[in-house]
């Protein structure tokens, strides 16, 4: 499956949060396809009974649950395009 | 301006002349920011210059110095450069991406509030490959950045600010950050020091992240010794970030002038028969004839699965990029794009993303989703991950042999703005000797070995054990003799 079609670069563009033009879908298929055939080489190794890697360090996962001071709200909120900053809250489009 | 090292103090010995009264924090600082206003026009290392904010800093280490105070800061008035994906509360952060073209963090990194505490002074932000994601600098919505050494050259990608800013004399040291080679490949093509430190030697918190197992900040100098100088600052645990080690940091400097005697190093022989070019191959055999000279040993050594490491690193970093970037949906921070009256929340999530990322950005955020997808999970992400696991037993066998492994930084030295901007799989074969330092979560540092027949500079590559950044630094010194 190396091989992408404009209809599935489409598929993942929308599952991806990209609303890309007929232009960008034309140029995109043939390179993601190509990035994909590079990837081909990997099926001939036998990975059989080995572990993934998932990070290169084995680092504690849990902490303390200890409540610390963090950023206040009117920081939080400054760098959104549109707030309710008397109720402390981001503003979105409509969702329904 | 020149990019050769001599021509440029160092930072140690701008900070023992702060230190000593010999200059003012201040006249150091006017004299990088005139450095800056004369070369960057040509160079665009940077994204944002914060001059007024710096003189501000080093008036202060000034009026310090005048009452005695804070004189054992080691990077005592030593302008730097930081690239401009690392937080600075109040100073934009773009990332170089248009979805945060006017972005303004609440919060400092932890690197860069260390690299204050240890007394430099931030004085801009430098350019990068959008989300540092390319090996070029051209992928950057603010336009390309050139190599001081030939402008009409990349200085590498993704921190080539930094590479740029340090190799143009206009800083003696910056921080970039690493995550298949967006250190070391920049500081090759531009005659520098990089270093990928260990993963988790240095904290994170307030990186804009790309991929989260592969991510680490590290200095860019023009020697060993500041490399160490910078890498002390910014290395330990953080509370804030949950994947730095409590490893102890060693003293980096005592490790400076220890020399080689008896060191092993690893050569990976079979690596380098293809497709590496030829001044490329004269530049690492000097720096290993060099390093025998000075009383170390070479070794044969194998990795097997280098061939592999490319397309393991592409598909786990976009993977995680796919993940990370998520986040920029034009709610929480960034420009929304402007809507009609029909349109709603899943509109505006789509066209935001559209209108604020480039092409490089995009089309890895869309290979990154297709690997996580159902159905092909097993195949790519799985599979890589598996790779990975093979990638690092050949390392674990190699340094049964060796104590460090040394391979070209590059294939190739910097290539011409715009030869591979329309071919992202040319770029991304590049970087087959640096990926798999960010895969292992080895410490991997690049140093200068001269130059090719064409004047442009070659980049050496030592990767040593876990958290052995001391004998890295060590090696490179020598070279420098």
């Amino acid at each position: 499956m190396s091989s992408l079609t404009r209809d599935e670069v489409r598929r993942i563009a929308d599952l991806a949060h990209l609303a890309l033009s007929e232009d960008e879908l034309a140029r995109f298929t043939p390179q993601l396809s190509a990035m994909l055939a590079m990837a081909a080489s990997l099926a001939q190794l036998d990975t059989t009974g080995i572990e993934p890697t998932t990070q290169a360090l084995a680092l504690p996962t849990e902490r303390d649950d200890q409540a610390q001071t963090s950023l206040d709200r009117p920081s939080a909120l400054a760098a959104a395009p549109d707030t309710a900053l008397e109720a402390g809250l981001f503003k979105v489009p409509r969702v329904l | 301006m020149t990019p050769t090292p001599s021509a440029h103090p160092s930072a140690r010995s701008i900070a023992d002349d702060i230190r000593t009264g010999r200059r003012t924090a201040v006249e150091v600082c006017a004299a990088s920011l005139a450095a800056i206003a004369s070369n960057d026009p040509r160079l665009t290392a940077f994204v944002t210059v914060t001059g007024e904010r710096a003189l501000e800093t080093a008036a202060r280490i000034d009026a310090d110095r005048a009452r005695g105070a804070g004189l054992d800061r080691p990077l005592l008035g030593v302008p730097m450069a930081v690239k401009d994906n690392l937080c600075t509360a109040g100073v934009r952060t773009t990332a170089a991406s248009r979805v945060l073209a006017d972005y303004v963090p609440p919060y400092s990194a932890t690197v860069i509030t260390r690299l204050q505490e240890a007394g430099a002074v931030v004085i801009g932000k430098t350019n990068l490959d959008e989300f540092s994601m390319g090996s070029s600098t051209e992928h950057s919505a603010l336009g390309a950045t050139r190599n001081p050494w030939d402008e009409a050259r990349t200085p590498g990608g993704s921190s080539g600010g930094s590479a740029a800013a340090v190799a143009a004399g206009m800083v003696p040291a910056a921080l970039g950050s690493d995550t298949g080679g967006s250190i070391r490949q920049p500081a090759a093509f531009c005659g520098l020091v990089g270093l990928k430190p260990t993963y988790g030697r240095v904290s994170r918190y307030g990186l804009i992240a790309f991929a989260s197992s592969l991510d680490q900040v590290g200095p860019m100098t023009r020697t060993a010794a500041d490399a160490a100088l910078v890498l002390e600052a910014i290395a330990g645990h953080d509370p804030h970030d949950a994947t730095s080690s409590h490893e102890p940091v060693p003293s980096l400097r005592a490790a400076l002038g220890r020399g080689v005697v008896g060191l092993r190093i690893g050569v990976p022989r079979t690596l380098l028969q293809d497709g590496v070019d030829q001044g490329i191959l004269n530049g690492f055999d000097a720096a290993l004839a060099r390093w025998t000279a000075a009383g170390a040993q070479l070794v044969d050594i194998t990795l097997p699965h280098t061939a592999h490491a490319v397309p393991v690193y592409y598909l786990i970093a976009t993977a995680e990029a796919s993940s990370n970037l998520s986040r920029y949906d034009g709610v929480r921070y960034g420009a929304r794009a402007s809507l009609t009256r029909e349109q709603g929340l899943r509109d505006a999530y789509m066209l935001t993303r559209a209108q604020g990322f480039g092409d490089e950005v995009k089309r890895r955020i869309m290979l990154g989703t297709y690997v996580l997808s159902h159905g092909y999970y097993e195949a790519y992400y799985l599979k890589a991950q598996q790779v990975r696991t093979l990638l690092r037993r050949d390392y674990d066998d190699a340094f049964g042999l060796c104590d460090v492994v040394a391979m070209p930084t590059t294939p190739s030295p910097a290539y011409r703005l715009g030869e591979k901007t329309d071919s992202p799989l040319q770029m991304y074969l590049e970087d087959i000797f640096t990926v798999s330092a960010n895969l292992t979560g080895l410490p991997a540092l690049s140093a200068p070995a001269g130059l090719t027949s064409d004047g442009l500079p070659v980049g050496v590559q030592l990767m040593g054990r876990m958290f052995d950044e001391a004998t890295l630094l060590a090696a490179a010194q020598v070279l420098e003799d």
